[in-house]
């Protein structure tokens, strides 16, 4: 392998990459903590409302936020401040890059704020008419238009290199990075309408009710590309980085490109394969978005076919022969090329995520899985997969040559994809099994399913949810493992000069990309797409809903502006 | 693109059309459909267990009302083989319907009307799960569906 370029970085932008993945690691520890109560709940070990100060509903509404949004969105950000500069061989632009950084924290606190103190307990899906304190929604906001000003900050960058390089193509790396924030853009401008002019007014008390599907229907215009923001960062490693930690090269540098510009086309009309089971929707906007989600699963099969690739690729220059060996002669265990190993580990994990998600996406299918316990068994093997071991691994090399430390503990850090790979595989097992008999998500099963002292006992899913825990606490122990290296890494002594420096890839096939090189044309068709997919669902949504509701908050079925009135009277 | 793959191209789009086929054959063949937006209801909040629209047999009607935390009527009771026209609504929150075993799932969801036919075959007592969070005790929203032959003789 050639040395990697290794470009000086300026203090204030490593520093702002190093804030921007300590801080969410730091929280991560809550989240994982979180993550191991909802399982010991669900076993049936603790039956009871709450562990340690700890409501279930809270600790779940505190995981899904920590792990799912903050940690995603502050990675996403530090990765592009980082990546972007470096592909194009500039710097980072630093005043509204603290900016951005410094709107998500602040965000980001006054959510965790609302969260811990018991105020919004409303689960990460926030679906009104249950109602958090403002505080929550705000925070949401500003985590997200700090974001935005993070991608804002780029363009700059990209438009001067492309005038300067004519005739040439983007790196890939910026392409992917461009292509994850182009989807975020246009995604989260749904969710901070439905925030900022429905929600946070009616938090307040400014108005008085909400339209409840038309809150829907926004929040997953943004639910589901939102997975693919969490997504495409890792394609981004897979296809910069994973073809050169595995000794080889990126077997197609078009197909990489075509693949990054149909999820900018696919990721967006396809959020009613979340409201399958809806009112307010017709059959027929239903079938439209199931249509396009399969549309969207043609990009990752082509992945798995060109990583693949790659990889062969890389294994026969080393000498791998027959059909088989090449899959052996992978670097699995390699302490020097440590990475490979949080990315193979996530993209076979990846593979299971992938086809229970076109199980998901499957219309009328989707009826017999919805809202039970296969769908978090499904989304852990994606978003607590490919995701998280992608950005686990990133993290922990930004900070390496960043803060230019040595990474500690080596071998325990290659050991932690591969522990997380089994705890997260039969974690999601019994889940899956458990959801197919009809055992349902985000509920506090040991008050009642799982307690044998309720009229509700259900002992059938005793050994799901068993198998289930079990998986939960390999999981933790991986993440134990995973801290421990990343804390003893961040508080040694300095080792090497702190520089950016990323493994990126040489391609193969290194084509002409033709129409791949531009972003425009894919970006119009995709809002093509939107409006012809969204515009019949919001005709359905307006026609169908009749009444507007108030808010509840969570453990009070009396609405909160009757409570209030019973308050203020004599 | 070298000629693998376009290949692999083709097979992936081929595999992904023929999944798409089987779920239009199976909505406009068999009728294996989700539920769809209604337009002719209006949300409500008095329940109604089951009754006669017509003087065909089997067939009924139920308004079933979710609230926190409960299923209102929390029973319903049917005989095998009937049709029940099952409309659903919510008083408060979002809530979920879901008939365990069955692919009967549905959204209770404010400000809109839910619809289903239900048929049960076979004989027995069908839990019915709240499946969406509800607020602080959503782990206790649950009900029953009765099948049963003796249950309906009494409205007959």
């Amino acid at each position: 392998m050639n040395a990697t370029l290794k470009l000086p970085i300026e203090p204030w932008a490593r520093r702002l990459v190093l804030l921007e993945i300590a801080l969410p690691v730091v929280l991560l520890v809550l989240g994982i903590y979180a993550g191991l109560l909802q399982v010991l709940f669900r076993a049936g070990v603790i039956q009871a409302a709450e562990f340690w100060g700890w409501e279930y509903y809270q600790a779940l509404t505190l995981h899904g936020v920590v792990n799912a949004i903050v940690f995603t969105t502050f990675f996403a950000v530090a990765f592009g401040n980082a990546l972007v500069p470096y592909a194009l061989g500039t710097k980072l632009p630093l005043r509204w890059a603290w900016v951005s950084g410094i709107m998500m924290i602040v965000g980001t606190l006054m959510a965790a704020w609302a969260i811990l103190a018991g105020k919004a307990s409303v689960l990460y899906t926030f679906y009104p008419p249950l109602m958090a304190h403002p505080f929550f929604y705000l925070g949401a906001a500003l985590l997200i238009i700090g974001s935005w000003i993070a991608f804002f900050n780029w363009i700059p960058l990209y438009l001067r290199w492309r005038r300067e390089h004519p005739g040439e193509k983007t790196p890939l790396a910026v392409v992917g990075m461009f292509a994850t924030f182009i989807v975020w853009l246009i995604a989260t401008v749904a969710v901070a309408i439905e925030v900022v002019v429905l929600l946070l007014p009616w938090s307040l008390g400014w108005t008085q009710e909400v339209n409840v599907p038309l809150a829907r229907m926004l929040f997953w215009f943004f639910g589901h590309p939102l997975v693919y923001f969490w997504l495409l960062p890792a394609y981004t490693m897979y296809y910069t980085m994973l073809p050169r930690l595995g000794g080889g090269k990126l077997y197609s540098d078009k197909v990489a490109r075509l693949v990054f510009m149909l999820f900018i086309l696919f990721s967006i009309p396809v959020g009613a394969h979340h409201q399958f089971a809806e009112p307010a929707i017709s059959s027929g906007s239903k079938l439209l978005h199931s249509f396009l989600t399969f549309a969207v699963a043609l990009p990752s099969l082509l992945t798995a076919f060109t990583l693949a690739a790659s990889l062969e690729y890389g294994a026969r220059q080393r000498g791998a022969r027959g059909l088989f060996d090449w899959i052996v002669k992978q670097p699995f265990f390699s302490t020097d090329g440590w990475m490979f190993s949080y990315l193979i580990a996530g993209l076979i994990i990846f593979i299971m995520g992938g086809i229970s998600g076109i199980i998901n996406a499957s219309y009328s299918m989707n009826l017999l899985v919805h809202n039970t316990s296969w769908l978090p068994g499904h989304f852990h093997l994606t978003v607590a997969g490919p995701v998280l071991l992608a950005f686990l691994g990133m993290s922990l090399h930004l900070l390496a040559t960043h803060a230019g430390k040595e990474i500690r503990l080596k071998r325990l850090a290659v050991a932690v994809p591969y522990l997380w790979l089994i705890g997260v595989f039969t974690f999601s097992w019994g889940l899956m099994r458990g959801g197919l008999h009809g055992e349902p998500r985000r509920t506090n099963l040991g008050m009642s399913y799982l307690n044998p002292d309720s009229p509700f006992y259900h002992p059938e899913w005793k050994l799901y949810v068993t198998v289930t825990m079990i998986g939960g606490i390999i999981m933790t122990l991986a993440m134990i493992a995973y801290f421990t290296v990343f804390f003893a890494t961040a508080l040694r002594s300095r080792t090497k000069e702190p520089a950016a420096e990323f493994p990126l890839s040489e391609a193969y096939h290194d084509e002409p990309a033709g129409a791949l090189t531009n972003l425009r044309p894919w970006v119009i068709t995709a809002i093509v797409l939107i409006v012809i997919a969204y515009t019949p669902m919001v005709r359905d949504v307006l026609r169908g809903t009749f009444s507007n509701a108030p808010g509840y908050e969570p453990h009070n079925p009396a609405p909160v502006n009757q409570i209030e009135q019973l308050d203020t009277s004599p | 693109m070298d000629r693998i793959e376009k290949t692999v191209m083709v097979i992936a789009i081929v595999l992904l059309v023929v999944f798409f086929g089987a779920i239009v054959v199976a909505a406009t063949n068999y009728g294996v459909d989700v539920p769809t937006c209604v337009t002719d209801r209006k949300p409500f909040v008095e329940s109604a267990p089951p009754f006669k629209t017509s003087d065909q047999p089997l067939r009924y009607e139920v308004h079933t009302v979710a609230r926190m935390w409960m299923f209102d009527p929390p029973e319903i009771t049917v005989p095998p083989g009937a049709e029940i026209d099952l409309y659903l609504s919510s008083a408060d929150v979002v809530h979920g319907f879901h008939v365990e075993g069955t692919n009967i799932n549905l959204m209770a969801v404010p400000g809109a009307v839910t619809y289903a036919r239900l048929k049960f075959d076979r004989e027995g007592t069908y839990r019915v799960l709240c499946h969406e969070y509800c607020g602080t005790a959503h782990h206790l929203m649950a009900g029953t569906i009765v099948v049963s032959h003796t249950a309906m003789e009494g409205e007959q």
